[in-house]
């Protein structure tokens, strides 16, 4: 074994270096940007090294605004679209006419296209001179009053937001999970019936456990991926994002280095960083979490 | 508790457009199954044994005909309101819950007065833990146990909240052969001890011999034979029970009754008296030949295997379907073997005649 050892480096060295080129190279790379000041990607230049960008990172309002909406959209998409997604496909899997059908519709938003689902939202949410938008027919309707969720208030929008973010995610998580109910063995199903379980109790003692991993699998991809929303708001929001405070990190660290008042390499770097801390330390606890509640 | 089954028939839809009728996994069964009795509920697979044990256990509803638990109709009631405990062939542990938690889980579904204090309740799973002898893994889980140690915990939990009927489905077929043997004797014991009525599901007609007070041979959805194993081994009523109890298997010949007497090709090989004049097929159980010189059925020699206590003796025949005859006979004779051919005569108590076309069993006298 041990004299053949680079007889199996030789047969990783491919993968090692696509990975090394093209995942850890600029990953590092990005690192030392982070704390070169005012980094010239033209000229190659740089004034000097320190935490500058980081210390103007974290004082810029414009950031401090994109990791508040981020963080607002994490916490309320991730469990809102696991915890339907998980209502959906219990129901689906109980039902036996028109599955196929239901499935494929819970299914369709996953292969539309994100802005032109965007557009239609925000043509639904939309307040205009000339109409009101669909939503708030439908609030009128119940008496309420008419708001613009697309230029309106902080927290319209941010409806908004979560909903559509979640009306996108929510197809992959039923498809993970219907796939999942129906990979549990049905004699457990079957074992509880006999021993007279109530279906609350299989749901929760057998079902759930059952199809944790899976759940689990989806928590933490789901963090990552809001964590890293930025199309979704573009979609609804346009590009100019700052201006209507739903930038989000990712829509930051775009318009440091390509945006109207871009050119930033350094801080787009250190908000880069910043993100992945914040990712892998969400992973971590995650993870963490799922070791220690997932049982077999 | 006892177990009866009135005209029960279960019918599945088919799935297949090419032959759209109903396939029928129970055909108008009819037997009951006394108190305290371990039953054996035999038969090739396929042949709707574990339809039968799903319709007793309530998980199936049959087509047509009642089941009665005692004098009680159960037909219509859902599994949990019978009292039944099931064992499946695959165990159906949760995998999640430690031995503990799984054989208490069904204790934890009573309610109302029912309900049972915690204390109560560890009291009983460890009363079900010991019958099973696994008292000393209670804090595994499943995939820590071995098979037969699952397949305790799979009896324990079907045992702890004391049903009135015990079901197991192929309770051994996922254990090795050494310990397929220990834990049908372990199955035997916990019967008795509990006196619980039980019906367990095998397509091994051995394992089924060994242990049931009782057994029912199925085929093709229909009851062949119920009764005590022994009687059922020495008198079936059809040919496929004859073929279907024994190892080694019974040697099946073609032949023919003419005046009273068994022609097996030009050979008179038995009296056969009773029986009408007729072709027949003939099966002699391996221990149903006796060598002798002038024996009247002779045989092709193929070979002779010694197994101490007896010596087994491969022979061929033309008229014989089997691909050799094996014939057991006590290791004393051996000596008379030798030669081409060998010469048997026949006990009359092991040979069974069967009809031609419907393999329904002729019977003869036997003095």
């Amino acid at each position: 074994m041990e004299q053949n050892n680079y007889k199996g480096w030789l047969y990783l060295l491919p993968a090692i270096a696509f990975l090394g080129v093209f995942m850890v190279y600029p990953l590092v790379d990005v690192f030392v940007y982070s704390f070169e000041e005012g980094y010239n990607s033209a000229s190659q230049t740089f004034f000097g090294t320190g935490l500058y960008n980081y210390a103007y990172v974290l004082h810029d309002p414009y950031f401090l605004q994109a990791v508040k909406n981020t963080l607002i959209l994490v916490a309320i998409t991730v469990p809102v679209s696991t915890g339907l997604a998980l209502l959906i496909s219990v129901g689906l899997s109980s039902i036996q006419k028109l599955k196929d059908l239901f499935q494929t519709v819970y299914f369709l938003p996953y292969v539309t296209n994100t802005l032109a689902v965007g557009l239609v939202f925000m043509i639904l949410f939309k307040k205009t001179p000339y109409t009101d938008g669909l939503v708030n027919l439908i609030i009128g309707l119940f008496g309420g009053k008419s708001i613009d969720f697309i230029d309106g208030p902080y927290w319209a929008k941010m409806f908004v937001l979560c909903f559509y973010t979640v009306w996108v995610v929510m197809p992959f998580k039923i498809l993970i999970l219907t796939s999942a109910l129906a990979s549990v063995n049905q004699d457990y199903y079957n074992a509880a019936r006999v021993d007279g379980t109530s279906k609350l109790r299989i749901f929760g003692r057998i079902t759930l456990p059952m199809i944790s991993p899976m759940i689990f699998y989806l928590v933490i991809t789901g963090f990552i991926g809001a964590f890293k929303a930025y199309s979704d708001a573009v979609a609804i929001f346009g590009t100019n994002l700052n201006a209507a405070e739903m930038n989000t990190i990712v829509g930051y660290v775009y318009d440091m280095l390509y945006g109207d008042s871009g050119g930033y390499p350094s801080y787009a770097s250190a908000a880069a960083i910043i993100l992945f801390a914040i990712v892998l330390t969400i992973t971590c606890i995650n993870l963490m979490i799922s070791k220690r509640s997932v049982h077999y | 508790m006892k177990v009866v089954l009135q005209n029960v028939t279960k019918k599945f839809p088919s799935r297949s457009k090419k032959a759209p009728e109903d396939v029928i996994a129970v055909n108008d069964f009819t037997f009951e199954i006394p108190d305290g009795q371990l039953i054996g509920l035999l038969g090739p697979s396929g042949c709707g044994k574990s339809t039968t044990l799903n319709l007793i256990s309530g998980l199936q509803k049959p087509t047509s005909g009642r089941i009665f638990f005692d004098t009680n109709d159960v037909t219509d009631l859902p599994p949990e309101n019978r009292g039944v405990g099931l064992v499946f062939q695959n165990y159906a542990l949760y995998p999640h819950l430690t031995v503990r938690k799984n054989i208490m889980f069904p204790l934890q579904n009573f309610k109302g007065e029912a309900k049972l204090t915690k204390e109560v309740m560890e009291e009983k799973v460890l009363e079900a833990a010991r019958l099973v002898q696994i008292d000393g893994l209670m804090e595994r889980k499943p995939s820590e146990l071995s098979g037969g140690q699952q397949q305790r915990v799979a009896i324990a939990r079907a045992l702890v909240k004391m049903p009135s009927v015990l079901l197991l489905d192929e309770p051994l077929s996922n254990l090795d052969a050494r310990l397929r043997l220990q834990t049908r004797e372990e199955l035997r014991r916990i019967q008795q001890e509990t006196k619980i009525t039980t019906i367990f599901v095998t397509h091994d007609q051995e394992e089924a011999m060994s242990i049931s007070d009782m057994i029912i041979v199925m085929s093709a959805g229909v009851v062949q034979q119920i009764g005590p194993p022994q009687q059922v081994y020495d008198d079936p009523v059809n040919l496929f029970v004859a073929k279907f109890l024994g190892t080694p298997p019974i040697n099946v010949f073609e032949g023919e009754v003419r005046e009273g007497k068994l022609y097996i090709g030009q050979e008179a090989v038995l009296q056969v008296p009773g029986a009408a004049d007729q072709p027949v097929t003939v099966g002699i159980r391996p221990e149903g030949f006796v060598l002798r010189e002038d024996g009247p059925l002779s045989c092709n020699l193929s070979r002779v295997e010694v197994m101490g206590r007896d010596i087994s003796v491969v022979s061929t025949h033309p008229l014989c379907q089997n691909t050799a005859i094996r014939s057991i006979i006590s290791a004393e004779n051996q000596h008379s073997v030798g030669g081409p051919m060998v010469r048997f005569a026949l006990k009359p108590a092991k040979v069974f005649l069967f009809r031609k076309d419907s393999g329904e069993r002729i019977r003869f006298e036997v003095d």
